[in-house]
């Protein structure tokens, strides 16, 4: 078999895979919840309601779609570039550090200076986590895939450290759990008595940066060169490695901010709990949002029902939750597959 | 002088073997799959899918041998959707690994809870208990090592020297690196890129899950969730390690296994006191990262690793 470009995809060729892709995901994750002994048709009823049934349900899917925004970017504008950052969980964790150093009383200043410095100080953080591994790349040529991902082990082991020693609440019962954020450092929330914070319009805000960042800037035209080739980029005067540096600056700074509006606006304080793998899930968002930066909004929101409704489907009928991580884990791939076949048709020999 | 004593006891050397087991399993694997032009990142997935498959085989009473033949074959199936994906419709190998890695840990975790819907704490297994071979267990140091193990380690060791066998010194093995280095020569002697590659990725798949399940049916005789934690991505550090060379990897593997045997002495001895054991816990990934940096500048990478293979296209 060979796979032949096609020269003027058209718009049914380029909606119909991607539809597939996720329709054929929901089928795998019904053959499996039959498996499990549920009705396919009550486990996705049950998801749905669960997410999206009730005002809390749907703020609660709001919440949790918002540091897959975060991280989902990170991974878009990182793989555009061919930057491969598997790395969001460590950077996100990075920005959490930060904002628990600085946010719980070392900076005692009023909130409207206070929530910026943190949210600048997480992203450099971040930022500076994913330079390393990048800069490995541009000077030794060392693959970023494997570097970012033990960069991962890491960094959460540094995170351990921290919450048993430096970062230890005196007041934790002895749990490894950091203090409290001053009230000053905290990310209101949207509307008085509804359990949204500003972390959801943070992440929409930097959707709509990056955006613009990716399609009317000299950077953004710069770091899809350099993904799309590389050799014919510095043919063209650009250059590579500087981009990339940047483009890693910009991805971990991305990611980190999730960690910071996290610990700002949902939970408080630190623990090792914070991220059930919001770094890696963000590479699931990417892919399925075609790496358009506002594409990761609706691609988050749906992972965030995802996971939010199979919670919620698992304590009612008893399918594992691990339902959800199947059904985008299949998603990612059918995905990938889809985009190849919105561009080339297959012919046989 | 503690680290001597350390150094010179029997019980550390096999430690370090038993330690290099799994990692000789699924670093011979990863090699395999990127000596033929594919890297599989799915490494990871599927060493806790390996991990999980022997192991409830053995559960659910098949032999331990057979236990290990289920893991091969799980690994494989996983291998054969990689190699689907990555090969002949050349996808990026990084996103297909990634996915690859994702959906063998969610599958396996699922199955888990499925199967041991009520279980607390996982079942325990009749793992493999360590067979000494007559005359050689008696030598000293050597003995306890490397001829005191279970017989899925003298296997890891029988595979990576079949390995090295097929690889540089029979017809196959050449094709299996000339995929790697010069596809477009293999399709001229008339020779399948494609199906060359997507038997390299099967075939390493399936050491690699075996790998895994060293850890459930070897190392240990129950399963964890996080029991892999991170020793799939070691191993694609050890293949650069070693330079692409079954040998080498081995000893690479080896060298690997026993520094993390020392930490692990070391950080009961007086030294874990002071040093917070964390730093220990971290020292496998900054060993890799630095073997990484330190082999970039000498490494033979197969020169058309991840370069998907199009006929017609050159």
């Amino acid at each position: 078999m060979r796979l032949e470009p096609i020269s003027q995809p058209s718009l049914q060729r380029r909606l119909l895979p991607p539809t597939l892709a996720i329709l054929a995901s929901f089928a795998i994750a019904a053959l499996l919840a039959q498996i499990a002994g549920g009705n396919p048709f009550a486990v996705f009823d049950l998801i749905f309601k669960g997410a999206l049934g009730s005002k809390f349900a749907l703020l609660e899917t709001l919440n949790r779609a918002t540091p897959l925004i975060f991280t989902g970017l990170a991974v878009a504008v990182a793989f555009r570039a061919k930057l491969w950052n598997i790395g969001a969980e460590a950077q996100l964790y990075a920005g959490a550090v930060i904002t628990v150093v600085l946010g719980t009383g070392a900076l005692a200043w009023p909130a409207p200076v206070l929530l910026p410095t943190l949210a600048i100080g997480a992203a450099l953080a971040g930022a500076i986590v994913l330079l390393i591994p990048a800069m490995l790349k541009t000077r030794f040529g060392v693959d970023e895939v494997v570097t970012t991902l033990l960069f991962n082990f890491i960094f959460l082991l540094f995170v351990s450290y921290l919450l048993e020693g430096p970062l230890k609440d005196p007041m934790g019962m002895g749990w490894p759990k950091s203090a409290r954020l001053i009230p000053e450092a905290r990310l209101p929330r949207i509307v008085e008595g509804l359990r949204l914070h500003w972390g959801f319009a943070l992440a929409l805000i930097c959707a709509v940066v990056v955006w613009v960042i990716d399609r009317k800037t000299t950077l953004g035209f710069e770091m899809r060169a350099v993904g799309q080739n590389p050799e014919a980029a510095a043919f063209a005067g650009i250059p590579v490695a500087k981009v990339i540096l940047k483009t890693a600056l910009l991805s971990g700074g991305l990611a980190a901010m999730g960690g910071f509006s996290e610990v700002a606006g949902l939970k408080g304080s630190l623990t090792l709990d914070l991220s059930p793998g919001f770094g890696y899930t963000g590479i699931v968002v990417a892919m399925l949002a075609l790496l358009n930066p506002l594409g990761v909004v609706a691609a988050a929101l749906f992972v965030a029902i995802i996971f939010v409704g199979a919670d919620s489907m698992s304590r009612a009928i008893g399918v594992p939750t691990y339902l959800a991580d199947i059904m985008l884990a299949s998603a990612l791939l059918l995905m990938v597959l889809a985009i190849l076949f919105t561009k080339f048709r297959v012919r046989r020999d | 002088m503690e680290l001597l004593d350390i150094l010179l006891s029997a019980s550390f050397w096999a430690a370090a073997i038993r330690i290099a087991s799994p990692l000789i399993f699924a670093t011979i694997g990863e090699l395999i799959c990127e000596r033929a032009g594919v890297l599989n990142l799915g490494i990871e997935g599927i060493m806790v899918a390996g991990a999980f498959a022997g192991w409830i085989s053995v559960w659910a009473g098949l032999p331990l041998w057979g236990g290990v033949a289920v893991a091969l074959i799980v690994g494989m199936a996983f291998g054969l959707l990689h190699s689907v994906l990555s090969v002949p419709f050349g996808l990026s190998q990084h996103v297909v690994g990634v996915g690859i890695t994702l959906l063998a840990t969610s599958v396996t975790f699922y199955t888990y809870r499925v199967v041991l819907p009520e279980v607390s704490s996982p079942p325990k297994i009749e793992a493999f208990q360590p067979f000494e071979i007559p005359l050689f267990s008696d030598i000293p140091l050597l003995g306890p090592a490397l001829f005191s193990q279970t017989p899925l380690t003298y296997a890891a060791f029988v595979m990576a020297g079949l390995t090295a066998f097929v690889l540089f010194r029979t017809p196959l093995g050449l094709a299996v690196r000339a995929a790697g280095e010069n596809p477009s020569a293999v399709a001229a002697q008339g020779l399948s890129v494609t199906a060359i590659r997507m038997g390299a990725v099967i075939v390493g798949s399936g050491l690699m899950a075996v790998g895994g399940a060293f850890l459930t049916m070897s190392a240990f005789d129950s399963f964890f969730f996080d029991m892999v934690g991170g020793r799939g991505w070691i191993c694609i550090a050890l293949v650069v390690f070693g330079a692409w060379r079954p040998g080498k990897a081995l000893l690479g593997a080896i060298l690997f296994a026993a520094f993390d045997a020392l930490q692990i002495r070391v950080q009961q001895a007086s030294l874990g006191t002071v040093i917070p054991y964390q730093i220990f816990l971290m020292m496998p990934y900054v060993l890799s990262i630095l073997a990484l940096v330190l082999m970039s500048r000498s490494a033979q990478v197969p020169a058309a690793l991840m370069v998907p293979f199009n006929k017609g296209t050159r």
